[in-house]
């Protein structure tokens, strides 16, 4: 099936039931896929009027108790930016699928892209902490909608799958495993017993208990500063308090939420590491190098963020040399450098819309080789 | 009927945080008043509100409650809805919210018919911000942001949400709060479709200052003046209406609203 379909698949497997989005090319299946198939499930798809309509419907539904996604592309990103910053702060569960497209602007429409890295972590304005996931194949954007799911419903926040045009569009084989084995994590519901609820006091992991609107624990959700209590706040420390929960409940699980892939990294000597479409001809790359006896390796980011920077310290360390293949002027790259200040980082960048090709990776690591 | 909104009311945060002479008090009684007339229970009321002074409604409510972006209310109120059908929905947005920056969402909302009830409370201005112009500010109206004039002409809001589609639109003023209560009244029986009450506020503070009016009674005395009942004018046949407020009832018409089709038409196809 196409990277699209089996994301739209596994949301429903994971409880997904509402759906709030607009048309934008290269995501568009996922929303025909959840207009097809929501109803079936017994959910509710709505085409909103845009995407900042649409990721506001998402956290009502998502408030309202019900598991919600959209999905869109770069300049619908831009447009979700403001309610990005309401998830984070009403501390809403929610998936937002962004298949990234040749920008700025309007940019090349069908084609492939990886210069969202940054948007995803910093697109709305103020301190906070979201997560982001990137599959390499159909299989992957299977799992890791699963796994943005249940990290949305145990941390109460917005999880991005980071997909690009490539992999959204591709088609692959996909196991769907068998019900009883894929874990589907559900947010913690406060008992309706608990006559001492708080809407926003956060329990020993820093993530408050959640109450659907509807239930006899009356509940409040608000995008201003606000105490546990849920009603508006301004006190400086109370603020301060807020902010850095919202960020440390996320931060202090980032090596759980770390997920990578490694290939002959025991050895390595010319680390690539990649994301998403670039994945594919990093391993081609590597494998031809290594028959010529380059000890090549790949470390495959599928967590974006937060940043897995102790991944990527530990696989770093011994490399002489590492290469960034990425369809954008050095994103990624610019992050890794940050924790390797002392390594030779080079980027190979793409734009055009066109893809990375093995010989591209392979052009520079034999350069660098013979130096 | 006596009615004390104490079910309703957050009475420790009582007196409003509203400017001396605002209609949103009155507003927020009324609404208050309709929902204990109804009988509605709390945990079955989600206030969703944007920013704005109306939006500090839900402040003073102990209902569920959604204190959203600007401009956002009535989006959020929908994916809310849809989630949870039996909830009564109040979305309470001033016309900066409702009518400027959310006027695409209020539009949509009307054509589909999304099931929930939208109260603007209409003071002309942006009060919150400093008395800058909206979508609803008359022509050549001062404002903070019109301080020679003001070059645009003003939505008709309740015209433009029954020509979207809404099955009802009533517009009132705050001069008359047993005419808002009746609306919202009404709304909430209707149980269906876009419903949609536009309340004509004043704001003393800004829009009041920069137009010469001296305090709230002089506004409320001008609204009073200006005031025609749509009812009036169906009888009476056309009068000139130009500076008039046309208050009543603009449509109420049998929709099955999105819920029904959704529920009933597209999930049982599938």
């Amino acid at each position: 099936m196409q990277g699209n379909i089996a994301v739209g698949e596994a949301a429903i497997i994971s409880g997904a039931r509402f759906f709030a989005g607009y048309p934008i090319t290269p995501s568009s299946e996922i929303a025909e896929h959840a207009s097809l198939n929501l109803p079936i499930a017994g959910g509710t798809f709505i085409q909103m009027e845009d995407e900042i309509g649409s990721l506001a419907a998402v956290i009502g539904a998502s408030m309202a108790g019900v598991k919600a996604y959209t999905a869109t592309s770069g300049p619908g990103l831009s447009l979700m930016n403001e309610n990005i910053g309401l998830a984070c702060m009403v501390e809403a569960p929610c998936v937002i699928v962004s298949v990234q497209r040749a920008g700025p602007s309007t940019g090349l429409a069908t084609k492939p892209a990886q210069g969202d890295f940054y948007q995803f972590r910093y697109g709305t304005h103020g301190d906070h902490m979201i997560i982001a996931l990137s599959p390499a194949s159909v299989q992957e954007c299977f799992d890791l909608t699963i796994k943005a799911f249940n990290f949305s419903e145990r941390f109460r926040c917005p999880v991005f799958l980071a997909l690009d045009a490539i992999i959204a569009k591709m088609y692959e084989t996909v196991d769907i495993p068998g019900s009883d084995e894929i874990e589907i994590l559900n947010r913690k519901i406060a008992s309706t017993s608990d006559k001492d609820y708080l809407p926003y006091k956060p329990d020993e992991n820093g993530v408050p208990l959640f109450v659907p609107f509807g239930s006899s624990l009356i509940t409040r959700a608000n995008s201003s500063g606000h105490g546990i209590d849920g009603y508006p706040c301004a006190d400086d420390k109370n603020h301060d308090r807020l902010v850095r929960r919202l960020i440390d409940k996320i931060d202090r699980y980032k090596e759980e939420i770390a997920l990578f892939k490694e290939f002959n990294i025991s050895d390595v000597e010319i680390l690539i590491i990649s994301y998403g479409c670039s994945t594919r001809p990093a391993l081609a790359a590597m494998k031809k190098a290594r028959k010529k006896g380059i000890k090549a390796g790949v470390l495959q980011l599928q967590t974006l963020w937060p940043f897995p920077e102790a991944i990527v310290k530990s696989a770093v360390s011994q490399a002489k040399l590492i290469l960034v293949p990425e369809l954008s002027l050095g994103q990624l790259k610019s992050e890794i450098t940050k924790y390797c200040p002392k390594k030779t980082v080079i980027g190979i960048n793409k734009l055009g819309g066109t893809t990375i090709q093995p010989d591209d990776i392979l052009a520079f690591l034999s350069k660098e080789i013979e130096l | 009927m006596k009615y004390s909104g104490k079910k309703y009311v957050k009475e420790e945060l009582l007196p409003f945080f509203w400017c001396s002479g605002c209609g949103n008090g009155i507003i927020f009684a009324a609404l208050i008043r309709a929902m204990e007339e109804n009988n509605l229970e709390k945990k079955d009321i989600v206030a969703v509100t944007g920013i704005g002074c109306w939006g500090k409604a839900d402040d003073y409510l102990k209902t569920h409650a959604f204190h959203g972006t600007h401009g956002r209310a009535i989006a959020v109120a929908t994916g809310i809805k849809l989630a949870n059908p039996l909830l009564h929905i109040f979305a309470l947005v001033g016309d900066g919210d409702g009518a400027t920056i959310g006027g695409n969402h209020l539009i949509h909302a009307a054509r589909r018919n999304i099931d929930i009830i939208t109260i603007m409370s209409n003071n002309l201005n942006y009060g919150m911000t400093g008395g800058q112009y909206s979508g609803t500010t008359p022509f050549d109206s001062i404002t903070s942001t019109s301080r020679r004039g003001h070059a645009e002409d003003a939505f008709d809001i309740s015209n433009l949400v029954k020509s979207a589609g809404a099955g009802y639109v009533a517009r009132c003023t705050i001069d008359n709060p047993r005419m808002i209560q009746r609306f919202i009244s009404k709304a909430i029986k209707k149980e269906r479709g876009f419903r949609f009450i536009e309340v004509i506020n004043i704001c003393p503070t800004y829009f009041g200052r920069y137009n010469k009016f001296n305090n709230a009674v002089e506004m409320i005395k001008d609204i009073k003046e200006r005031t025609v009942n749509i009812k009036d004018i169906e009888r009476e046949g056309q009068e000139d209406l130009d500076g008039k407020i046309v208050v009543g009832e603009y449509i109420d018409k049998k929709v099955e609203g999105f819920l029904e089709r959704y529920w009933g038409k597209i999930r049982n196809n599938a």
